[in-house]
């Protein structure tokens, strides 16, 4: 009996989540190392339009997969007001590949212009509630209050940029420059776990 | 029946030739799902280059060996279509005798909720399913050793 209570107390706390932002929640400020060494935090964004956030990272296949991808949404909305932040969140120790060292190298490789953070904690992945890479969260700057958006994936077709049909981050962005209702505002992020501590 | 004759002829054809995965679409997937027979299916949703789910194919590999009765495991691949060959190899690397069908279907999102709907889009990820009564769990990470004859025990007192 005892073992019942104890494996059903097992069960609930593997299912208990801490809450997540949902669409529609406004995000709290936090602050991350950037591949530089300097701290970036959502308040330095202040000043744009949104902020897209998308937890990343250096080893996941489908990470790789979009990495021209998220470059190309930096450069393609960055100058609209619409920049964006990468965050990694995998416990190197379980993923050696995702090291600090290897992300500083990574976005040197890759010539990255906007920030690819460290989440040691993996805090700001929980807050999110960021289960996946790449995780994307499209938040609009609503008088310096930061609301989610669009959760979910970058299109719909991982492997092959050219047969995108569905460009879901694109979509919503546009919508917010717009000022309309984004039209899609969930999908499923699909990817690689993120790898926790 | 006939769809249970159907997809046993599927099975059988696999075991048959259990080194090569067979390419489907998820037509072909949500068929196998739905039909209706004595057994509970066990699904792994795996990848060549998924580190966890390599991990854990051995677990489906022995509770495939063990042929219980009314339980049959079927691997679901989700590397490319277009890397069949390593997919191939490695299954005849690591001697896989479990039949691996390699799921193509690019768009997750027109599919993923129709295997279940709290399945957040990452793998490891298995389906249990009795495919008698319609119940099922679904797990959304990696198992560990045991689990999956739980699930089954629970999942076997519907039949």
């Amino acid at each position: 009996m005892t073992l019942t209570y104890l494996a059903l107390g097992i069960t609930f706390l593997f299912a208990w989540k801490s809450p997540s932002y949902e669409l529609g929640d406004v995000v709290s400020s936090f602050s991350l190392k950037n591949v530089d060494g300097k701290i970036v935090s959502l308040d330095d964004y202040k000043s744009g339009k949104g902020l897209i956030v998308i937890f990343d990272c250096n080893t996941c296949p489908y990470s790789k997969a979009y990495n021209d991808r998220i470059i190309a949404l930096h450069n393609r909305y960055g100058s609209q007001g619409f920049p964006l932040v990468t965050i990694n969140a995998n416990n190197p120790e379980d993923s050696p590949g995702d090291s600090f060292k290897e992300m500083v190298s990574l976005a040197k490789k890759k010539n990255y212009t906007f920030p690819y953070l460290v989440d040691e904690t993996q805090e700001v992945a929980k807050s999110f509630g960021a289960t996946n890479t790449p995780h994307v969260f499209v938040l609009k700057n609503e008088s310096s209050n930061f609301r989610v958006a669009y959760i979910g994936t970058i299109d719909n077709n991982s492997r092959n940029a050219s047969s995108v049909t569905r460009k879901y981050v694109e979509e919503a962005v546009d919508a917010l420059l717009a000022e309309k209702p984004v039209a899609t505002t969930k999908t499923k992020a699909i990817g690689c776990g993120i790898k926790w501590k | 029946m006939v769809r249970s004759i159907l997809i046993f002829a599927f099975f059988g054809f696999q075991i048959a030739h259990a080194q090569q995965a067979t390419v489907i679409k998820f037509e072909k997937l949500d068929a196998i799902l739905k039909a209706q027979s004595d057994d509970i299916l066990v699904v792994n949703f795996w990848a060549t280059w998924c580190g966890p789910c390599v991990k854990e194919l051995p677990l489906f590999e022995a509770l495939h060996a063990k042929d219980v009765s009314n339980v049959r495991v079927l691997l679901v691949n989700l590397d490319y279509a277009d890397q069949i060959d390593k997919v191939n190899s490695f299954i005849i690397r690591k001697k896989i005798k479990s039949p691996v069908l390699l799921l193509d279907e690019i768009d997750y999102n027109a599919w993923i909720d129709r295997v279940d709907a709290s399945w957040e889009g990452a793998i490891p990820a298995t389906l249990i399913l009795n495919t008698k009564t319609g119940q099922r769990k679904f797990i959304g990470r990696e198992v560990s050793n045991g689990d999956l004859e739980t699930y089954i025990e629970t999942l076997r007192k519907g039949l």
